[in-house]
């Protein structure tokens, strides 16, 4: 099958998503300017949406296999394997929650440090749900029933290199304790696709001689990870995990329930894997 | 009938808290600043002496109340003079409350004290660190003061000590955030928009009625009727912000505050850059504390006339 087919195929397989009503259908706490308490707006959101639909269904022609598992109403701590030098998985993670359930749900992404920072980013990611990653803001957003995503792995995921693809980097456990703490379910999400899209060799002596955690290199111009490549990404959504518990337990024994989420989502992957014909398609 | 002593009365502040107090409540007032108080009612007293002076220690012989509206602040003040002042002022006006068992202590701070910082919890807690110092030296009155007060309130337990952080404070008074909205035109950085928190003065001066009330003691955030980016105020006052890059900003404002062109320090800048906003569920479960003003009130609060 030629690469013309394909394409059209895809505008066939694609649905009109309305993201008007979507937008309407989200629940938010705003008050009488449209803004929730942590400076999301239906307004702004819509707009990115758009982008972000044309990111997951033509760009990544994303598939999300699972999604029922995602509770409709409630809080709940999405939990998945972080990589591709981009955060692209988080993208495709919000997006999938907020396009292919009956009833859409924002996810708000605990974002790094150095974003409000930046300017224009600074406050368009507000606007867009995502939070700055505090445990008192992640605290707060389960309390007021709303959908955390984290990536356990960290920066440890993301800049992973190739050579590393698919294979879970260690688990922070800070989001168990804050998981147990609001009494949380943890729903896993093993994501296919990012871990090839920026394949990366990481530089570690010239790293270490600039004095930054890691350098990954892509071998095809600018060489730094600034463009994916148009891999497919498959969601696999597995289903909810409750923990319950003392949030104030010894480190020990956070770190089996963690493990549990860790090998839950490790072999979520190895069937993902398994399942898939190819990396492009 | 029960006596008061409210710090820096000719402020507008202190004005209108005072006629609260008086007219409402049937306190006495005696008013301690340095500054006249024109067309003040005949029945507030008016010491204009300086709280390090002997005489104003005298003024605390049958006061119930002490309500301290915090620090004193004149960007063209030499900074030693007023460190001193507000300083060794707030130690002296503890030391006399305690001499002459002055029940109540009310100190008016500001919610400022915790300091505007890129990772700062969107909702800043009572027991949230005070770094607001660390960045803008500038600041360190504000936050020794509060600091001085907390300490008070842990080591006098015999008298009810309340610190009060509200946020910014808005309405016809002259300070930073109500100045800055009254700019036809504000400087705005380009690419920032943090969320804020404002609260009618009115709603302060409720607050600070609370505080007085018999038993109250504590650190308590005072926060208004919701959140909001700084862009949407602007538009809801009709105003456009002039757009300024954050690198040059800082240079900018500091040369124009030289000149006299400006009267905002440079360290106010980061209060239009990052997020400082604080949790009030504290006073509002202990104090029983809720803004009356909503939001689009308490905005259009820096149109009244003073």
């Amino acid at each position: 099958m030629g690469l013309l087919d394909r394409l059209k195929q895809l505008r066939r397989s694609v649905p009109d998503d309305d993201i008007g009503s979507r937008t309407q259908a989200l629940v938010v706490h705003g008050n009488e300017f449209g803004f929730d308490p942590f400076g999301m707006s239906r307004a702004h959101l819509a707009s990115v949406v758009t982008v972000a639909r044309f990111v997951y269904r033509y760009y990544f022609r994303a598939q999300t296999f699972g999604i029922e598992n995602l509770p409709s109403v409630g809080r709940v701590v999405i939990v998945a394997n972080h990589s591709g030098q981009l955060p692209f998985d988080a993208l495709v993670i919000g997006s999938a929650c907020f396009l292919e359930p009956p009833q859409p749900r924002l996810v708000r992404a605990m974002v790094e440090f150095f974003v409000p920072t930046v300017p224009f980013a600074s406050y368009l990611f507000a606007r867009w749900g995502q939070i700055t990653g505090t445990p008192e803001n992640c605290r707060r957003l389960l309390e007021a029933d709303e959908a955390v995503l984290v990536f356990p792995e960290g920066a440890r995921g993301i800049s992973k290199p190739f050579s590393k693809r698919y294979q879970l980097a260690e688990f922070g456990t800070g989001f168990m304790r804050l998981a147990t703490e609001a009494r949380a379910p943890i729903l896993p999400i093993a994501v296919i696709g990012a871990e090839e899209q920026a394949p990366a060799i990481n530089l570690k002596v010239i790293a270490k001689l600039m004095g930054i955690p890691s350098l990954p290199i892509v071998p095809y111009p600018p060489f730094i990870a600034a463009v994916p490549l148009p891999v497919k990404y498959r969601l696999h959504v597995g289903e909810l995990m409750h923990f319950d518990g003392d949030p104030d337990d010894d480190d020990e024994v956070l770190a089996e329930k963690v493990k549990s989420v860790r090998h839950r989502i490790q072999s979520m992957i190895h069937m993902g894997l398994a399942g898939r014909k190819h990396i492009f398609w | 009938m029960k006596t008061i002593v409210i710090t820096g009365i000719s402020g507008r502040l202190g004005r209108i808290v005072a006629r609260r107090l008086h007219h409402e409540l049937g306190w006495k007032i005696v008013g301690l600043d340095r500054r006249p108080m024109p067309g003040r009612p005949k029945d507030i007293d008016l010491h204009q002496v300086d709280l390090r002076s002997k005489k104003a220690r005298d003024v605390f012989r049958d006061a119930d109340a002490l309500l301290h509206l915090g620090v004193m602040h004149d960007p063209r003040a030499r900074a030693q003079e007023l460190y001193s002042w507000n300083i060794t002022g707030t130690t002296k006006l503890l030391e006399y409350c305690q001499a002459h068992a002055v029940p109540k202590v009310v100190l008016l701070s500001s919610a400022n004290v915790y300091g505007p910082r890129p990772d700062n919890p969107q909702f800043l807690t009572e027991d949230a660190p005070l770094l607001a110092a660390q960045r803008f030296p500038a600041m360190r009155d504000l936050v020794e003061i509060d600091h001085l007060v907390s300490t008070f309130l842990w080591k006098a337990r015999e008298l009810e000590t309340v610190i009060l952080r509200p946020v910014h404070i808005i309405g016809p008074v002259h300070n930073a955030p109500s100045n800055y909205l009254r700019i036809p035109r504000p400087p705005v950085l380009l690419g920032f928009d943090p969320m804020v928190q404002l609260v009618h003065v009115l709603d302060v001066a409720e607050a600070i009625v609370q505080a007085l009330a018999p038993g109250r003691r504590g650190i308590y955030n005072i926060v208004g009727p919701g959140e909001v980016p700084l862009s949407a105020i602007l538009a809801e006052l009709g105003r456009e912000g002039r757009w300024i890059p954050h690198p040059i900003a800082k240079p900018l404002l500091r040369l124009a505050f030289t000149f006299g062109l400006s009267s905002f320090p440079v360290a106010e800048l980061d209060f239009i850059r990052y997020v400082c906003m604080v949790d009030g569920r504290r006073a509002s479960a202990e104090l029983g504390f809720r803004p009356r003003f909503g939001l689009r009130e308490t905005i259009r609060a820096v149109e009244e006339a003073a």
